[in-house]
């Protein structure tokens, strides 16, 4: 209730609830439907979270990819629905994004040949698959490579991450910290579950789990991220990325 | 760059303007574009994608000699590997027969 649930659904709760503080606990239920209430959204409402940069900045980054994907492609009339909350005991922090859209299934078959939210699903976690275009990599403006990016910072992290949209939802399942982190590209590969069959949702729901632990920077996932990136089968032979110019 | 995109950059419509009014011109007169990501802390793949990614494909490994990156944290200088790496690959990938 106290993440404001109830006043989104115009609902009165029955009974007395006792408003905690949100600051370093929890970001509210937040409706975002513009380009610009996005960027005032994670600079308003991320702070709440206390978080050092390091643990911000993963979720300031799933914020935008995920609520961009809502605004470009699912044409949502409600816009987003996102919250978040830190769980001391585990050192985790949960992220949600929802959605009243046309779903993963409508959204994919725009450009792609898939018949069931499931196949939708599995085929867009795939990196360079976008439902803007049927181009292998993207167009200039989608690379297909949000949901990839967003589960690989889950697995990376060993926590979950949920990606749920007409009757089908895929999970990415937790692995034990002896087993070393795998980035699949082909989320089959993924030790997952998928599940057809399940009560509708008309639009997407997303959810991630993230660890708080400093030290580990943004920056050295985001590498381990780019490893595993790969748009075809056949990896090229060529490291173009070494010929770019820093200064 | 900051002045455009604020520290966080991850408006892609400010990367779509900079490219279509700027970099994407500037590339195909064969004109050298440096890109100043000074105060930058943190960007998106999608961000540098809409930034770059299409003048880098239709010019090619020729675009890596006139695009320099100045003043890159390591975590954006990781995501304009990224996204140059994959969309050179895609270019590989459409050539292929």
């Amino acid at each position: 209730m106290r993440m404001g649930l109830f006043d989104h659904l115009d609902l009165k709760p029955t009974l007395g609830i006792t408003e905690h503080e949100e600051a370093g606990r929890f970001v509210p239920l937040t409706n975002i439907r513009t380009s610009k209430g996005l960027s005032e959204a994670i600079a308003n409402l991320i702070p709440l979270l206390h978080a050092p940069p390091s643990v911000a900045d993963p979720i300031k980054y799933v914020f935008s990819e995920m609520v961009r994907n809502v605004l470009e492609h699912s044409g949502s009339s409600v816009g987003a629905f996102v919250c978040a909350q830190y769980y001391k005991g585990s050192n985790t922090i949960a992220v949600g994004i929802a959605d009243g859209g046309i779903g993963v299934l409508n959204s994919m078959q725009r450009s792609h040949a898939v018949t069931t939210p499931a196949e939708a699903i599995m085929r867009a976690l795939r990196p360079g698959v976008s439902g803007a275009t049927n181009r292998i990599g993207g167009n200039e403006r989608n690379a297909g490579a949000g949901l990839f990016f967003t589960k690989s910072i889950a697995a990376l992290s060993r926590r979950f991450f949920v990606i749920y949209s007409g009757d089908a939802a895929f999970k990415l399942l937790r692995t034990k910290e002896e087993v070393a982190a795998q980035l699949n590209a082909d989320a089959t590969a993924d030790k997952h579950r998928l599940r057809s069959g399940l009560p509708h949702w008309q639009g997407t729901v997303v959810g991630i789990d993230m660890s708080v632990e400093e030290g580990v920077e943004f920056a050295e996932l985001l590498a381990r991220i780019r490893e595993a990136y790969q748009i075809d089968v056949k990896k090229s032979k060529k490291e173009y990325f070494k010929q770019i110019r820093f200064s | 760059m900051v002045e455009e995109s604020g520290v966080f950059a991850e408006d892609k419509d400010v990367a779509a303007v900079l490219r279509t009014k700027v970099i994407g011109p500037s590339l195909s007169r064969n004109h050298k574009v440096a890109i100043d990501f000074d105060e930058v802390t943190l960007t998106t793949q999608s961000f540098v994608h809409a930034l770059i990614s299409k003048p880098v494909r239709d010019l090619g490994e020729r675009s890596l000699d006139l695009l320099l990156f100045k003043n890159c944290s390591a975590l954006v200088q990781g995501l304009i590997e990224t996204v140059v790496q994959y969309s050179l690959e895609a270019v590989e990938l459409a050539e292929e027969p």
